[in-house]
């Protein structure tokens, strides 16, 4: 029992990444911006908020390092698409070798340093609760933090007016430009929001989920945040339930690797990779499901004529 | 007419009436200045000599001929991965995973050295070519083939291919390819010469991959200028529309794109494991695949420009090294730089289609 509750709670922290880095992604992709920087800000993300944790100790500072990190890479991603009319594959890409780079660069002082990890916050009286007390109620700031996260992008998509306007500029930003909405500074927040997002669920791989700092440490976890928002047809909490799947085959494939199952360590390791592939095809064969789903105006940039 | 309303007062962006030629070969440079510029900037936060560090990255190398050798040895993975990706962009298919192609490239061509390691044949070399290059085509069918029959996005798929690859090679060095006398060492056995490829410059590394790489830039050139071919991949790639109603099939130019760039990656593979290293290791690549993407759009997507992008992303490899060995500056410099010059460049092509214009000035407005 001990040990499913165990398991049961690493594939929330495996899942907590991969909440905040497609629902930040989801939100550009719904103003009708795809950004293929998400591995590079998630880096930056995480060597920031680990630099921040190691100087100061303070984990509020850190997490914030973590999202300012991630928002000024994307922000050099929305001046270039949305000021420089540049293409929006080539600049997202440009995002993550730039990212990967300076992430190295900046943490080569910080490799082989330990650190304990963000504290856990047991909420009082419920966390005392058998099995779903620790299950549910004792994790880390930023684990409560990705399902405040998902509720309130529910309600802002849904039922809010910004969230209506946000969702028209991704559908059609020629109408929404007529009816007079400022649809590059619309997007540019969008864009923003994404890499702090991206940055936040880079900062909690580097202070919670494997507390330390290896270069490339995100081993692709923002491309397969990219897959999870198409797999969820551009849906919240579909988002969420496909990161936790993921993180479900990341727990699960660690602890067959752990027991010894006679498959090599490497073929355990591949599994992630390839259901992201798996799903892909699973989602996208349904062409229709994709274009009534998907954002209209995805990749397409906008000229305000004048 | 149209501008930009978010634009600084001073100027602002008209869009010409057709792009700008010069432009197209003039952006390139401005970025590197630009590029060049930054340096000066990072390296003075690093706390080192800007001019001293410059130095040792893009003139140092060149000082020998052994250096000359070397700049060819790096240039020649990426020119090979490079013109061929420029196929595939120019068509709007996104191949990604040319790093995971090289690596299948060198897998398969690498086998057949290790299987035939006691023959000393003349045909195990070009056996380990065709191998190398099926490998990274095989890689690449697998996109290809979700893309065309299940609609799969190619970038996202090409991508998770790459870390399956690299734990596939893993996988062989750590376990069934281990050299038997290697200490226990992820690494394969040395091949022997027949599995090497022959250095065409005395005093160099330079090998025959050099050949491949010039030979593939001539290629390419006669395949998009002079073949109906050609035509219809810049076709596909410019007015989709138009290539439907022409007839053109749009999955046949996915296939050959995907295609073209997954043989080339896994000749690039093939020719860095039977050239350089000689061996078969956990990792046989400094990310070439990816530097590729950048060689690719400094060199306008155009062969020509390819070949001369590949030397100076080249330089960039080997600026790194010079610079972490005489002034002991992080290897990672090289990526930032790499970053930079595509940041650079995408942001100066915006004036092939726009023309910079200060607001004050009446002519300009009237277009």
């Amino acid at each position: 029992m001990d040990i499913l509750i165990a398991s049961l709670l690493t594939i929330i922290t495996a899942a907590t990444p991969l909440v905040y880095a497609s629902i930040g992604e989801m939100i550009t992709e719904k103003s009708g911006v795809l950004n293929l920087g998400v591995e590079g800000m998630m880096l930056l993300g995480a060597v920031c908020g680990f630099a921040t944790v190691h100087f100061t100790g303070s984990e509020a500072l850190a997490i914030g390092a973590g999202m300012a990190a991630g928002a000024g890479l994307s922000f050099i991603f929305a001046i270039l698409v949305l000021g420089f009319q540049s293409s929006q594959v080539a600049t997202g890409l440009a995002l993550t070798i730039f990212g990967i780079g300076l992430s190295a660069l900046l943490g080569q002082e910080l490799v082989g340093i330990a650190y304990d990890g963000l504290p856990k916050l047991a909420i009082p009286l419920l966390s005392e609760i058998p099995v779903l007390g620790p299950l549910l109620f004792n994790h880390d700031i930023l684990v409560y933090g990705s399902i405040v996260l998902v509720v309130f992008v529910v309600w802002f998509l849904n039922h809010t007016r910004s969230g209506l306007i946000l969702r028209a500029v991704g559908n059609s930003h020629d109408a929404a430009h007529a009816i007079g909405y400022p649809v590059l500074r619309i997007r540019f927040l969008a864009i923003l929001f994404g890499g702090a997002m991206s940055g936040l669920a880079g900062a909690y791989l580097s202070l919670a989920y494997s507390p330390l700092w290896i270069e490339n440490m995100s081993a692709g976890r923002g491309w397969i945040a990219l897959a999870l928002v198409v797999f969820a047809t551009w849906r919240p909490w579909r988002v969420m339930i496909g990161a936790y799947l993921f993180g479900g085959i990341t727990i699960l494939q660690l602890h067959m690797q752990a027991q010894g199952v006679g498959v090599p360590s490497q073929v355990m390791s591949m599994l992630p990779y390839i259901a992201t592939i798996v799903v892909l095809v699973l989602i996208s064969r349904d062409r229709s499901k994709i274009k009534l789903n998907a954002p209209a105006c995805i990749g397409k940039p906008f000229h305000p004529t004048s | 007419m149209r501008q930009f309303q978010e634009m600084p007062m001073l100027f602002k962006l008209i869009k010409r009436p057709e792009p700008s030629k010069s432009m197209v070969f003039l952006s390139p440079v401005i970025a590197l200045i630009l590029t060049l510029l930054s340096g000066v900037i990072l390296f003075q936060l690093l706390g080192v000599d800007p001019m001293e560090a410059l130095y040792a990255f893009f003139i140092e190398p060149l000082t020998s001929r052994y250096g000359w050798g070397e700049l060819g040895v790096k240039a020649t993975p990426l020119i090979l991965i490079a013109v061929a990706l420029s196929i595939g962009f120019r068509a709007g298919v996104w191949n990604i995973g040319a790093e995971g192609q090289l690596t299948l490239g060198a897998i398969c061509g690498g086998g057949i050295a290790l299987l035939f390691y006691d023959v000393e044949a003349f045909w195990v070399l070009p056996l380990m070519i065709v191998a190398g290059i099926a490998g990274g085509m095989l890689w690449a069918g697998i996109p290809a083939l979700l893309r065309t029959r299940f609609n799969a996005n190619e970038i996202l798929t090409s991508l998770m291919l790459t870390y399956v690859a690299t734990l596939l090679l893993s996988l062989l060095v750590h376990g069934p390819w281990r050299d038997p006398d290697g200490f226990n060492f992820p690494e394969s056995r040395i091949f022997n010469d027949a599995a090497t490829l022959p250095v065409i410059l005395e005093g160099t590394r330079l090998h025959m991959g050099w050949i491949f790489a010039l030979a593939l830039v001539v290629g390419a050139w006669v395949l998009m200028s002079r073949t109906i071919i050609g035509f219809q991949v810049k076709v596909v790639g410019e007015a989709p529309a138009a290539a439907r109603y022409a007839g053109f099939s749009v999955n046949k130019v996915i296939w050959l794109a995907l295609m073209l760039s997954g043989g080339a990656a896994g000749l690039a593979g093939l020719v860095e494991v039977s050239g350089p290293i000689g061996q078969l290791l956990p990792t046989i690549s400094p990310g070439y695949g990816f530097t590729a993407i950048i060689v690719a759009f400094v060199g306008r997507l155009h062969p020509v420009g390819v070949l001369f992008a590949g030397l100076l992303l080249a330089l960039s490899y080997l600026g790194g090294e010079s610079a972490q060995i005489s002034m002991n500056l992080p290897l990672a410099v090289t990526g930032v730089f790499q970053g930079l010059l595509l940041f650079f460049l995408l942001a100066s092509d915006v004036l092939i289609q726009y023309q910079l214009v200060r607001r004050s000035s009446p002519s300009a407005v009237t277009q």
